[in-house]
């Protein structure tokens, strides 16, 4: 076991125990708190891939934005903070479909025989990732923009007080 | 060098606790956090197919970013919507909002 | 310039689009996209031709093009368009005729109500026919053959307030929907044994299958032309189509729908000729020979304007069926070509008329020849034409499918030259009867039509003229050299049989046609009927009443196949009712029936037969009465009934709750994704 496996274990012990906490409990500011740290600890894998650039956005936009966001949510709706019961009546059901597809996927992951290739990250990745963006991947970059700037007048309209007739 | 099946199992078990987070939470914001889950779920399978079987290419990464954004804008319009509907019913129990029950 | 051919179908559809949802409210406006439209698909269409016509071997090497339309298992399903000579002859006849029936479209139908959707429904018609003519492989065809016989549907029934209308434009769908479903199981005969629907790989594939089911696929193939070309069985839809407007049936009734059927039978020829002595062709040949004869019996004895030309139709695409019967391919698509421009000119014409006087009754007309000048000269070259008087254009098509039918079957070949005598003299008959003598009806005052309406039968004319002349026989003696050897024939195939000249063949019809014409000038120009005159041909007596009522065809249907559709509804309805009312009750009643019976029956002995088959009647009408209030309310309360418990079990599914849709969504995969790890 080399000492980056190791590594891997603990931070996925970390990811998945956090992930736990986010969907379970009736406090939802605690899952939410939970939630930031699923999100570090993806990130946290993201830097064991070499995926430097792809971590240092989760943390920005997950946890500097969304995880945010999401709380002010629950500030906003703050009398939903403590519920009687915090699942619905179909709970059990949801909870042993959900092991089953667990159980599923782990399997097939185990089966499959991947084609893993021992090369490298060549060159300068984060370079490499702009230009790619900005060149082969041009067209669904502007529209992703799109979609951000419709997202973003598009919550601002629902979410707008209505003004009393 | 970690095995590809390891983060596949992580993304696997991410997936189906977020799975179960969306279906089973009766908060309407706590959906929201499973379905958040879920996509970090795929993303780390994406960045782990681009890290083991085709580094050289950054299709793997482009799409994680693409998720990102989706999931950005998904979480702000879901959040609006919540928001809405907490200010017209003064709720946002999912099981209190049926209008397409028969 | 090839590949630029599919988009030909593409402006009329657009066209269609636009005015649909843009421009319905305009009428001038809708016109003129429509006629528009259809101008660059003709500009488009002669050059295709022309590029076509410079292209040599273009019969044995096609230009196609096609992509994969969406995977069915093993195969995928191709969508795409071909040109070759034959594709290309009929683009430019098709988009020249439609283009001149639009641009008089516009004049006939000049303050109709609803103006912009016939201008509508005409460019969705050609799209249609367009497709067809361009398709490659039979999907394709199908779609377009479908679309077809919808807007035939729409545009029968355009003026759909009167009764007639919206019965004829049922009885057209109807009936040649019977057709079409045979044409269907064709179609998933071919796709079956042959893997594909494009014509290159079916023509391929029939070579090595049995020889059976190559003529169980060409029949049913031919069983589709029947309906669409209305041949004898199925030829009734279209002499009802005529309550169409005029413009329609020149459209659907002569340059188009119909040809389609010919155009069906030309284009899969391979699938016909496949087996040994090609068997597949012997049908073709005596249904078309059959019809062409006994639709021009009728023609005769009708007094509707259109409807003699509608007969006239049904007879001449009966000529055209028997060409390719006797394996004239060339012959029959060059007859296909000159009939679609003299018959729209007869039916335009026959609009002008129409338009000028008000009515479609010939016995109401007369006269029309100074009053109508430029409607009657352009009528005359139509009706030389149809009657086969060289050099009209008719002559050299007819006279080259009798020659081809005088060298494979002679009893054919009698049969077709009865037809073009019968021709010639119902024409005849036709134009003494409307254009000389004197106006029977003297409250009429006919008037010529406005130019945009004469204009086209002027262009039309002059293709009835001298359209025939790219078709005369390449060995006729001066003539053929001087023509150019055939130029037609060259340019659909040289692979394709050629016609002999034969100057008897050649002799004879020319004598025939002048023959009739005789004839119609003895009886109806001689002396032109004066009104309230009767018709010489009623001296024929029971005859005459036969070919008026068109041989009971029609009281033939419906006292046959409707009835009996109907019968079988009230037997099945009868079964229905005895099995939930149950067992006991069924036989106590069938008791207390068969009693009254028997004692009814004592009451008729006594009363005598007459009597007892005229209660027999009312007895049997007041059983379908019963059986009618049965039916429906039995059929309403029983859906009802279903629902009614449906709903009220299959709404509990209905909670409201996303999440619930959603878990069962989730079950559903997971249930899939056992089945897949099962296998």
């Amino acid at each position: 076991m080399t000492l980056m496996q190791i590594a891997f274990l603990i931070v996925s012990a970390v990811t998945i125990l956090a992930a736990w906490g986010v969907v379970v409990g009736r406090n939802i500011l605690r899952n939410a708190l939970a939630l930031i740290v699923a999100f570090l600890g993806v990130a946290a894998l993201y830097v064991l891939l070499e995926a430097t650039f792809l971590a240092a956005v989760q943390v920005l936009i997950y946890v500097g934005a969304i995880a945010v966001l999401i709380i002010f949510a629950i500030m906003l709706t703050e009398r939903f903070m403590k519920q009687e019961r915090a699942t619905n009546e179909q709970w059990w059901v949801v909870l042993v479909a959900s092991a089953l597809l667990a159980a599923i996927l782990i399997f097939l992951v185990g089966a499959v025989e991947w084609q893993v290739t021992s090369a490298e990250i060549g060159g300068q990745p984060i370079a490499d990732l702009g230009r790619a963006l900005l060149t082969t991947y041009v067209l669904p970059f502007e529209v992703a923009s799109l979609l951000l700037l419709m997202a973003l007048v598009g919550a601002i309209i629902i979410a707008r007080e209505q003004e009393e007739a | 060098m970690i095995p590809l099946s390891w983060y596949l199992a992580v993304a696997a078990v991410l997936f189906s606790l977020g799975l179960y987070g969306a279906l089973a939470r009766r908060n309407a914001i706590a959906i929201l956090m499973g379905i958040e889950l879920m996509l970090n779920a795929v993303n780390i399978n994406l960045v782990a197919f681009w890290r083991y079987i085709t580094p050289q290419q950054f299709i793997g990464q482009v799409f994680a970013i693409f998720v990102i954004t989706v999931a950005a804008a998904e979480a702000a319009i879901g959040l609006a919507l919540i928001i809405a509907i907490y200010r017209h019913r003064q709720t946002i129990d999912i099981e209190e909002i049926d209008l397409m029950k028969w | 310039m090839l590949q630029y051919s599919w988009l030909i179908p593409v402006f009329p559809l657009l066209s269609f689009t636009l005015i649909v949802f843009f421009t319905n409210r305009h009428k001038t406006l809708s016109a003129r996209l429509a006629v528009g439209a259809i101008f660059l698909s003709f500009l488009l269409a002669m050059a295709v031709f022309f590029t076509a016509l410079g292209i040599e071997g273009l019969a044995e090497e096609p230009y196609r093009s096609a992509f994969s339309w969406f995977p069915t298992g093993k195969t995928s399903l191709e969508i795409g368009f071909m040109v070759d000579p034959l594709t290309a002859a009929m683009l430019a006849m098709v988009t020249t005729v439609c283009l001149m029936i639009f641009i008089y479209s516009q004049g006939y139908m000049h303050g109709d109500r609803l103006y912009s959707r016939f201008f509508a429904y005409i460019s969705l018609f050609t799209t249609g026919m367009l497709g067809l003519v361009l398709a490659d492989n039979l999907m394709l065809a199908f779609i377009s053959w479908e679309i077809m016989g919808l807007c035939s549907y729409l545009l029968i029934g355009f003026w759909f307030e009167r009764p007639a209308a919206a019965n004829a434009a049922k009885k057209a769908f109807i009936t040649t929907k019977v057709g079409d479903v045979l044409l269907l199981l064709g179609m998933l005969l071919l796709y079956f044994q042959t893997g594909s629907l494009t014509f290159e790989t079916i023509f391929e594939g029939v070579n090595h299958l049995h020889p059976n089911i190559v003529l169980a696929a060409g029949l049913l193939i031919f069983a589709g032309a029947v309906g669409k070309s209305a041949q004898f069985p199925l030829h009734v839809w279209l002499p009802d189509a005529m309550e169409g407007p005029t413009p329609v049936s020149a459209l659907i009734h002569a340059a188009t729908m119909v040809a389609a059927g010919v155009y069906l039978v030309a284009r899969t020829f391979p699938i016909f000729t496949a087996v040994q002595g090609h068997p597949a062709l012997v049908p073709v040949a005596i249904i078309g020979a059959f019809t062409a004869f006994f639709a021009s019996t009728i023609a005769l004895a009708q007094n509707d304007i259109k409807r003699v030309l509608a007969y006239s139709t049904i007879s001449q695409l009966g000529y055209m069926m028997t060409a390719l019967g006797v394996g004239g391919l060339v012959a029959g698509v060059f007859h296909l070509i000159t009939h679609a421009f003299f018959k729209a000119l007869l039916f335009l014409g026959s609009g002008s008329v129409i338009h000028g006087v008000g009515t479609n009754d010939m016995m109401e007309m007369g006269g029309l020849r100074k009053s109508m000048p430029l409607t009657f000269w352009t009528f005359l070259a139509g009706m030389l034409a149809l009657s086969g008087i060289p050099p009209f254009a008719g002559f050299w098509s007819k006279d080259e499918i009798l020659s081809h039918a005088f060298d494979h079957n002679q009893v054919i070949w009698l049969v077709g030259t009865a037809a073009a005598f019968l021709t010639a003299f119902y024409m005849a008959r036709q134009v003494f009867l409307v254009f000389f003598g004197r106006p029977r009806n003297t409250e009429i005052h006919a008037h010529e039509s406005p130019p945009l309406m004469t204009g086209p039968l002027v262009v039309l004319a002059l293709g009835a003229t001298l359209l025939g002349l790219l078709g005369v026989p390449a060995d006729m003696p001066l003539l053929g050299p001087l023509l150019g050897n055939n130029p037609f024939h060259h340019f659909i195939g040289e692979a394709f049989e050629a016609t002999p000249f034969n100057p008897q063949v050649m002799g004879i019809s020319i004598s025939v046609a002048l023959a009739g014409l005789a004839l119609g000038w003895l009886l109806y120009g001689r002396s032109p009927l004066v009104a309230g005159q009767t018709d010489p041909l009623e001296r024929l007596g029971p005859l005459w009443v036969t070919l008026k009522n068109k041989y009971w065809i029609d009281e033939i249907y419906n006292a046959t196949v409707v009835r009996g559709t109907i019968f079988l509804a009230d037997l099945l309805f009868a079964f229905d009712a005895g099995v939930i009312d149950g067992l006991v009750n069924l036989a106590g009643k069938a008791t207390v029936a068969f009693s009254t019976l028997n004692e009814r029956f004592d009451t008729y002995v006594v009363d005598g037969l007459v009597n007892l088959a005229g209660k027999a009647t009312v007895a049997f009408s007041t059983l379908n009465e019963r059986f009618d209030t049965y039916v429906v309310d039995g059929t309403v309360n029983g859906i009802g009934k279903v629902a009614d418990i449906l709903g009220g079990e299959l709404r509990l599914i209905q909670t409201g709750r996303v999440q619930n849709y959603l878990l069962l969504l989730l079950l559903s995969v997971l249930m899939l994704v056992g089945v897949f790890m099962y296998q």
